[in-house]
Parts: C-alpha cells; sequence; structure tokens
C-alpha cells in the first residue's frame, strides 16, 4: 500500500517537472519572440538600406560669396547616349532614335560627369534644340545622386573665349535653394597618344545659396 | 541548455517574421491612388510612356542588376557614386498616343528609404523637351513600397515566380506637401514656371527573371492658367 503510494507520488512529481520545464521552455519561446521583434525593429532602424558611395565635394570657396566646383565629362568615353537624327554610327550601338519630324531639331546627350580628381560622381543630360517657338535652346540637368540635381539653361552665344554661360532655373536637395551660373566649355586634348581623348566638355558651377524672403 | 536555445532561436525567428509580416501588411502605408492634381482649375499636361526597359530608348545601370539595359551595349553606370542610378531617355506622348517630347530620367535609391515607414524612396528627375512647346524638369521623391508590396513580392511568392494583374498608384511622395514633385520650367512656354506634378504607375505584369514587363507610367504637370500667377515655390 505504502509502495504503491509513494510510486503515485514519484509519477506526479516527475509529471510537474516535466510541466515546468515545458513552462520554462514555453517562456524562453516567449522571450525569443520578443527579442526577434525587438532585434528586427533595432536592425531596421539602425541599419541603412541604401548607403549611397560619396567622393570628396571639391568645392572651392569664392572671395565674394558662393563656391564653385568644376565637372567633366570626356568624350567620348564618358557618352552614354547622343540622340540625334540620322546617325551613321548612333551611340550607344543599335539605338532606334525616333524618326519624327518634330524630333529634327532636336540633339540628347547623356554623360557620365567627373569631379576635378577625375572621378565620376554623376551623371548628365544636355539637349540642344532649335524650333521655332522656343528658339535655341541649351539645356544641362546635372544629377549627383549622394547630393541632388541642378537645372541649367544656357545661352546659345558663346562668350568671348569659347565658353557659354548658363542660369540655374532650379535644384533638388543640397541644390534646392542654391542658385548662379555655370560655365560650358570645350577643352580639345592635346595630347597624342593613341588612347587619348578628343576632349573634355568643362564645366564651372558658381553658386550661392539663395536668400530667403522675409 | 540546447533545447532553451533552440526555443529562444526559433522564437527569434517567430518574432522577426511576425515584425515583417506586420509591416507588410501594416494599412497605414498604403499608398495613395488619388493624384492631388486630379482637382485642380488649371490645365494639366499628361505624358505617358512605357516603363519596361526595351520599350524606351535607353535604359541603364550598373549592369548587374535584374532589368538588363537597354540597347545591350549601352555604356552602364558601374562606377561606386553612380552604382545605384539608373538612367533612361524615351519617347513621351501625349493623352492621344502621339508622340509628344523626350524625356530623360534620372534616379537614384535615396538614403531616406525607412522600411518602417513603409517608405522605399527613389529620388528621380526629369528633363523634358516638347518640340514647338519648351523643357521642363521635374524633380522628386518617389516612393516604390506599394509597388515592392502588391507587385514585386507577390511576383516572388508566386510558384510561376511572375505576377500578372492591375496595379496603378502614384509614386511621387514630395517634396511638395501634398505628395507631388516640383517642376521648373525653363524654355518656350514654359519658360519661368513654376508648379507642381505627380507621376503615376500602371503595371500589368512583372517577372521575377526580368523584372517589370508590361509597366507605364504617365507624368501630370500642372500648367497655371495664364493671369491666375504660378504656384508658390515649393
Amino acid at each position: 500500500m505504502l509502495c504503491g503510494l509513494s510510486q503515485i507520488g514519484s509519477e506526479e512529481y516527475d509529471r510537474n517537472a516535466n510541466l515546468t520545464k515545458l513552462s520554462d521552455m514555453f517562456k524562453t519561446f516567449v522571450a525569443g519572440i520578443v527579442l526577434g521583434v525587438v532585434a528586427t525593429a533595432a536592425g531596421l532602424y539602425y541599419v541603412p538600406v541604401v548607403d549611397q558611395s560619396r567622393e570628396q565635394s571639391l568645392v572651392i570657396v569664392r572671395p565674394n560669396q558662393g563656391n564653385t566646383e568644376t565637372f567633366y565629362a570626356n568624350v567620348p568615353m564618358d557618352r552614354i547616349l547622343i540622340g540625334a537624327p540620322s546617325q551613321q554610327s548612333p551611340v550607344p550601338p543599335g539605338l532606334q532614335w525616333p524618326d519624327n519630324e518634330g524630333f529634327a531639331n532636336l540633339r540628347v546627350e547623356l554623360f557620365k560627369i567627373r569631379n576635378a580628381k577625375d572621378v565620376v560622381v554623376g551623371v548628365a543630360s544636355r539637349i540642344a534644340a532649335n524650333d521655332e517657338i522656343p528658339g535655341d535652346v541649351i539645356e544641362w540637368v546635372l544629377h549627383l545622386p549622394a547630393r541632388g540635381s541642378i537645372y541649367v539653361s544656357v545661352q546659345p552665344e558663346p562668350q568671348e573665349g569659347g565658353h557659354r554661360v548658363g542660369t540655374v532655373q532650379s535644384g533638388t536637395r543640397e541644390f534646392d535653394h542654391m542658385r548662379g551660373e555655370i560655365s560650358e566649355r570645350w577643352v580639345a586634348d592635346t595630347a597624342e597618344s593613341d588612347d587619348a581623348s578628343a576632349g573634355r566638355i568643362e564645366l564651372i558651377t558658381a553658386l550661392a545659396a539663395q536668400q530667403a524672403e522675409l | 541548455m540546447i533545447k532553451h536555445l533552440f526555443a529562444l532561436l526559433f522564437g527569434m525567428a517567430v518574432g522577426a517574421a511576425v515584425f515583417l509580416g506586420a509591416l507588410f501588411l501594416n494599412p497605414l502605408t498604403t499608398q495613395q491612388r488619388l493624384s492631388p492634381i486630379t482637382v485642380t482649375d488649371n490645365d494639366v499636361v499628361k505624358l505617358g510612356y512605357s516603363a519596361a526597359a526595351e520599350d524606351m530608348l535607353i535604359y541603364t545601370n550598373d549592369g548587374e542588376s535584374r532589368v538588363d539595359s537597354h540597347p545591350a551595349k549601352v555604356l552602364q553606370l558601374w562606377e561606386a557614386p553612380i552604382r545605384k542610378t539608373r538612367a533612361i531617355a524615351t519617347v513621351l506622348t501625349d493623352s492621344r498616343g502621339q508622340a509628344a517630347g523626350i524625356g530623360v530620367k534620372f534616379s537614384s535609391d535615396s538614403e531616406t528609404t525607412n522600411i518602417l515607414k513603409g517608405q522605399a524612396i527613389v529620388d528621380s528627375v526629369w528633363h523634358i523637351y516638347m518640340p514647338e512647346r519648351g523643357s521642363l524638369f521635374v524633380g522628386q521623391s518617389e516612393n516604390f513600397w506599394g509597388y515592392l508590396r502588391e507587385v514585386v513580392i507577390p511576383a516572388y511568392w508566386n510558384s510561376a515566380d511572375s505576377w500578372r494583374g492591375i496595379w496603378r498608384g502614384n509614386v511621387t511622395a514630395g517634396p511638395g506637401a501634398l505628395g507631388t514633385a516640383s517642376v521648373a520650367g525653363g524654355s518656350g512656354e514654359f519658360a519661368g514656371l513654376k508648379s507642381e506634378g505627380v507621376e503615376a504607375l500602371s503595371a500589368k505584369a512583372y517577372s521575377v527573371e526580368l523584372g517589370p514587363v508590361a509597366i507605364d507610367g504617365e507624368l501630370s504637370i500642372e500648367i497655371p492658367r495664364k493671369g491666375s500667377g504660378a504656384s508658390p515655390d515649393l
């Protein structure tokens, strides 16, 4: 009789012990869920999903106000697109430019642009057109992924020295409140090596922060 | 002890899955489908384009992304500072489907992307020229969260590795207070223009292997009536 009672007590004890272990494991599991939620939230909060590569901005501060920066596009190496009618060797090869009468006086070019250290820092588009209503149009959009974009209208007539001057019309992010001028100049490559470029388009910005209206 | 460690790790995996599931299903991050431009009294210029790479004049990226460059020999944007950037040039059509201009778009993944807030942000600009009319610049932040949630991720879940259906949404999320893009005119009838715009996408098919297969984009640009004055600067 006593032996039987002792056996029942032992089984009860084992069952209780198992339940305690199971309960502890369940608590660990629930703690894991909470930890998983917190860790995922923290990871998404602190680890940047996008991390743009940056080159040091080579900006020269002007004595009066604002700053200047120089960009280049090596031609033809940095040219992504020449969009113009009737090209014998289209850039890029395989390009099918629309044979549309409206685009007859339009030339669209896309470039990679480099900083003064010759490192690619962005892309740019140049649109040149000669239509009856807008007249002669030359425009640039410079897009620097880590910084922002600049939209420039260039005077078609070249200045003394062969460069053209443009006015910043608009900008985004870092250039949102920047206004000023950009000069566009063709610099021929005088090197005689076989891998020399034909030249480079030089763009020099002279920008200053726009005064806020009170 | 090992059983406890296993329970903890399993719990963490479940917790992460529950959190990501809640983020994915969060109704507060649903993208707006009605454009603020639709309620304007001003004229609206609508410019359409096919957003599938092979329908564009050129499409280029880092050369390692899912979407192949077009044409195949176009210069790729592999340098580190432009590796997360796409460049396109495309014909823009008017509401009757006629060629109305040429558009160049640069898009870069944005560091303001915040998955916790349902923001998959791309900073982009359009450089547009419309013959006999003039030129425009559109600067915007686009939020592709709705597109990712309702088109791209379902394509991965589908056993055929593709998605088919009808999805339409405004991707423009700023910088305007109402989620509009800033528009600046450069020449012709748009010279001096300061206005707002919205870009919308309309997707019909997406392939995990090829990326967007049937997808159209539409830019709506508000043109203030003469005499009414331009919209205030954004």
